[in-house]
């Protein structure tokens, strides 16, 4: 083990860095699992689903792959809200979310994963940019572009969505549908239609998420398998449901994971995110700011 | 640990249940604040409170299902710190839960069977046979009139079935402490004189029993001792009539 | 049914199962049975935990895993020095027992987390071990480890027809102690566990306890099918032994199959099992995961009670019945099927 101050130095901002990206990653979990309590495990194949979205517009029209992402947005809320649709009314209504729900999404993510190793193939897949390939060197510090420009748009999604949950009615009716269903039934208002248009936002997300991460590494339908433990580890630490904590605990995992790759190798990186997750749920399941 | 308990003025029987100071929150909110409680063995015990006022919290931290922060809660003598839900009903302590919770995938006659198979059976420390089971099981059923029902699913029931489901699985713990939560919310006039007979049987065979009601006219000729919850304090603790005279309690019923 | 009763006519339906399999002529069909029989055990032992307490496994994949590492860790310290050859039961009596043994462990550390939160846990608590695995080089690392296996083994012949049998053996005793479990008070403990954990409490049951011996008995059984397995495959590497596809399958069977009795995960990895093999050979391996995944997004929403609930529906189908009301009775522990 090597130990540089400046090796240290970049670590920790790299880490930030991913940790942003993460951050966009975890959000839509945030808003499904965090806030509605609908465990979508297969949240990563809809990210995959989304880099290769962007890549097809990207090889295809030359499209900057989050421009590409932000005009599929809608697509992907329909999307959710169909799942949501079917997930309801055959799981949630019954009362069986539990088990079912959760085979459910398990299957729609082998489901998606597949179908797309089908069409594309098990071929690493990229993306070109102009912020693809260039530093930003500021000091001693060595901050890519491929990962500098996807953190910065992904803290703009994050408080996007803040801003969406707390200032915007619908956003409200979200966090309380998650509190109290019958008090907002007699608002008039329809919980189920409430859920089901948070869950085309989550899904929505990962459009973005997924031309994030093919901005910033090459893309393989099992990829989103790495994901399901940091995304799970940052909702449970950044407190369930809450975007602040989500973001905080995103770059806390993006240190942690950064700090392990580069003095202890990569190989090792896998267990850093699923070993903070099993100690998470251990020691505090609320969370680092939980509700 | 056999703790000294408390004994009332003419010396007699240690209390059962002695509750001291029992304080649980919730974050922030207080649910309970300083409850001191002492029930003596055979005692019909009526608790009472506006809804909210955290008497279904009390039940639960008694029996274990929620811990309390403060003070302490003694069954028999012995403290019940740290001892797990199943341990407290293994010592004799029962509880009706206030909102149903059958096991659904379960027959009548099986939800029955549990609580026979891990407390009775258990505590005897031999397996009952088969059939004694069973019939003990129908015997349950029968006593609070869901015995034609006994292969049926708890998704067959009405509300009102299910709430004697319910009581019938408390019993069937054979305990020495049975808590009522709500038991007899819904029924019919005739349906709530049932039960009070079946609780008045039960505490004629050595049960105390603590009724959590608001059903007014059974808590009254059921409770030989009445307690009121408020907001989570004890206001009044003493005989019926002289608790339901008590210008706090009027208070707290009639509101402001 | 007494339970003698029940063995004997398993082990004589085995006899002839693998009496026919040697008139084929073809080892391919031992090739193919093993893994429809690993299906069975592994589907079996997921459903002590998850069907029978309804506590969701994604880990499997890690218990499998390790058995089949156990073996490996074995034949490098003696088989390899030309010592000894451990005999297969004994190399699975091994991996059950340290599969059960971190089986019992991985339950202390979750079993006090709800729903969703243990099976998250699980997912991670399996790849924390891979990772692990994949780090320790004495059984090869990410590299993987050969093991070589013997060619033929008398009076039967092919080696392969040898882990058959052995795979078949276990399935048996599998579904038995599921049978026996389901039969006993233990499974009423389970179901109440299942249905509403609180008020089993209450009643007396010692859930904690019980999901130990729900996870520990879980576990055993997957490193028990797992021990085989670098002798069958010949060369083994932690990406696909750990893989996902042994959780789907492991979960996916059980639901489709029905998770209320012993008969679900049977029939569910003799049909899926099945259905992977044809598939393997007629089109291509990565079809299998589609398979799994969309009969287990279909079974779970049109048939939550698995193949076990339809036939249930479908027998007790009354004249009255067409009249506009549906019976649907749950299958109840308890009673022989």
């Amino acid at each position: 083990m090597v130990f540089s101050f400046d090796l240290l130095i970049n670590a920790v901002v790299s880490g930030i860095l991913i940790g942003g990206f993460y951050a966009a990653v975890t959000s839509g979990v945030s808003l499904s699992f965090g806030i509605l309590d609908i465990v979508n495990i297969a949240h990563p194949a809809f990210i995959i689903l989304g880099s290769y979205i962007a890549y097809i517009a990207n090889a295809t029209l030359g499209i900057d792959p989050i421009l590409a992402a932000i005009a599929m947005m809608p697509v992907f809320y329909v999307l959710g809200a169909g799942i949501y649709q079917v997930y309801y009314v055959s799981f949630e209504k019954r009362g069986q979310e539990s088990l079912r729900g959760l085979a459910f999404f398990f299957g729609l993510l082998f489901i998606t994963e597949v179908m797309l190793v089908l069409y594309f193939g098990v071929d690493y897949r990229y993306v070109e940019a102009r912020y693809i390939g260039p530093s930003w060197h500021f000091a001693m510090l060595d901050m890519p572009l491929r990962i500098l420009v996807p953190c910065l748009v992904s803290l703009v999604l994050i408080a996007s969505l803040q801003i969406f949950l707390t200032r915007s009615f619908l956003g409200r009716a979200v966090m309380a549908v998650a509190q109290d269903q019958l008090a907002l039934r007699l608002m008039a208002v329809d919980p189920i239609k409430i859920k089901r248009i948070a869950f085309g936002v989550s899904i929505a997300t990962a459009s973005l998420a997924g031309a994030f991460l093919i901005i910033i590494q090459p893309v393989e339908p099992s990829v989103g398998r790495e994901y399901i433990g940091r995304i799970f580890a940052i909702c449970v630490l950044g407190g369930m449901g809450s975007l602040p904590g989500t973001v905080i605990a995103a770059m806390l995992l993006g240190i942690v994971e950064s700090l392990t790759s580069t003095f202890y190798g990569p190989s090792w990186a896998p267990a850093v995110s699923f070993g903070f997750l099993l100690l998470t749920l251990a020691v505090r399941p609320a969370g680092l700011l939980g509700r | 640990m056999i703790a000294a308990g408390s004994s009332n003025a003419n010396g007699a029987a240690p209390a059962l249940l002695e509750i001291e100071n029992l304080g649980k929150r919730f974050g922030g909110f207080v649910a309970l604040e300083n409850i001191s409680l002492s029930v003596p063995p055979g005692e019909r015990l009526g608790l009472i409170g506006p809804n909210g006022s955290g008497k279904s919290t009390l039940v639960n931290c008694i029996c274990g299902t929620l811990r309390n922060e403060q003070g302490t809660v003694q069954f028999g003598g012995r403290r019940l710190d740290g001892l797990q839900a199943h341990q407290r009903t293994h010592l004799g302590l029962s509880r009706s839960f206030q909102l149903p919770r059958p096991f659904a995938s379960l027959t009548l006659a099986d939800n029955i069977r549990i609580p026979l198979l891990y407390t009775v059976a258990t505590r005897r420390g031999s397996h009952h046979a088969a059939h004694e089971i069973e019939e003990r099981c129908g015997a349950l059923l029968r006593q609070v009139g869901l015995g034609d029902k006994a292969r049926h699913l708890p998704r067959d029931l009405t509300q009102v079935e299910m709430r004697k489901l319910e009581l019938a699985r408390a019993m069937a713990a054979e305990p020495k402490l049975l808590i009522a939560d709500e038991a007899m919310a819904g029924l019919t006039h005739s349906e709530i004189e049932d039960i009070l007979s079946l609780l008045f049987r039960l505490n004629e065979q050595g049960v105390t029993i603590i009724l959590i009601e608001h059903i007014m006219s059974a808590v009254m000729s059921f409770s030989r001792r009445l307690s009121v919850l408020v907001s989570g304090r004890k206001i009044a603790d003493g005989m019926p009539d002289d608790v339901m005279r008590d210008p706090e309690v009027e208070r707290a019923y009639l509101g402001q | 049914m007494r339970t003698p009763v029940f063995l004997l006519i398993w082990l004589v339906i085995c006899a002839a199962v693998f009496a026919a399999a040697l008139g084929l002529g073809n080892d391919y069909i031992f090739f193919a049975g093993y893994v429809v029989l690993q299906y069975v055990v592994l589907g079996t032992a997921w459903n002590i935990l998850g069907g029978y307490c309804g506590y969701v496994n994604f880990g499997s994949a890690a218990f499998f895993a390790l058995g089949a590492y156990s073996t490996v860790a074995i034949y490098r310290l003696i088989t390899e020095h030309e010592f000894y050859r451990m005999p297969i039961p004994v190399l699975m009596l091994i991996g059950g027992i340290v599969s059960g043994i971190v089986g019992f462990g991985m339950g202390y550390l979750t079993l006090r987390l709800r729903g969703a939160f243990f099976a998250i846990a699980t997912l991670a608590l399996a790849v924390v071990l891979q990772t692990l695995v994949v780090n320790w080089d004495y059984v090869g690392g990410s590299r993987g480890a050969y093991i070589i296996r013997p060619e033929q083994i008398e009076p039967i012949g092919n080696y392969i027809r040898y882990l058959f049998l052995i795979m078949m053996l276990l399935a048996v005793a599998a579904i038995t102690i599921a049978r026996l479990i389901e039969h006993s008070r233990l499974g009423y403990g389970f179901a109440s566990i299942r249905d509403d954990e609180l008020a089993a409490e209450a009643s007396g049951v010692p859930t904690l306890r019980l999901k130990l011996v729900a996870t520990t008995i879980s576990g055993a059984l997957m490193g028990m099918a797992g021990a085989p397995f670098p002798y069958y495959i010949g060369y083994l590497q932690p990406s696909s032994t750990f893989g996902l596809d042994y959780a789907v399958n492991s979960i996916a069977m059980p639901l489709i199959g029905g998770t209320t009795s012993w008969v679900g995960p049977l029939i569910g990895a003799l049909l899926l099992g099945s259905l992977q093999q044809i598939a393997t050979v007629t089109i291509s391996s990565a079809v299998n995961l589609l398979i799994v995944g969309f009969l287990l997004v279909i079974f779970v929403i049109i048939a939550p009670n698995g193949i076990i609930g339809l036939i249930h529906t479908y027998l007790q189908r009354k004249p009255e019945d067409f009249v506009g009301r549906r019976r649907v009775e749950a299958e109840m522990p308890g009673q022989a099927p």
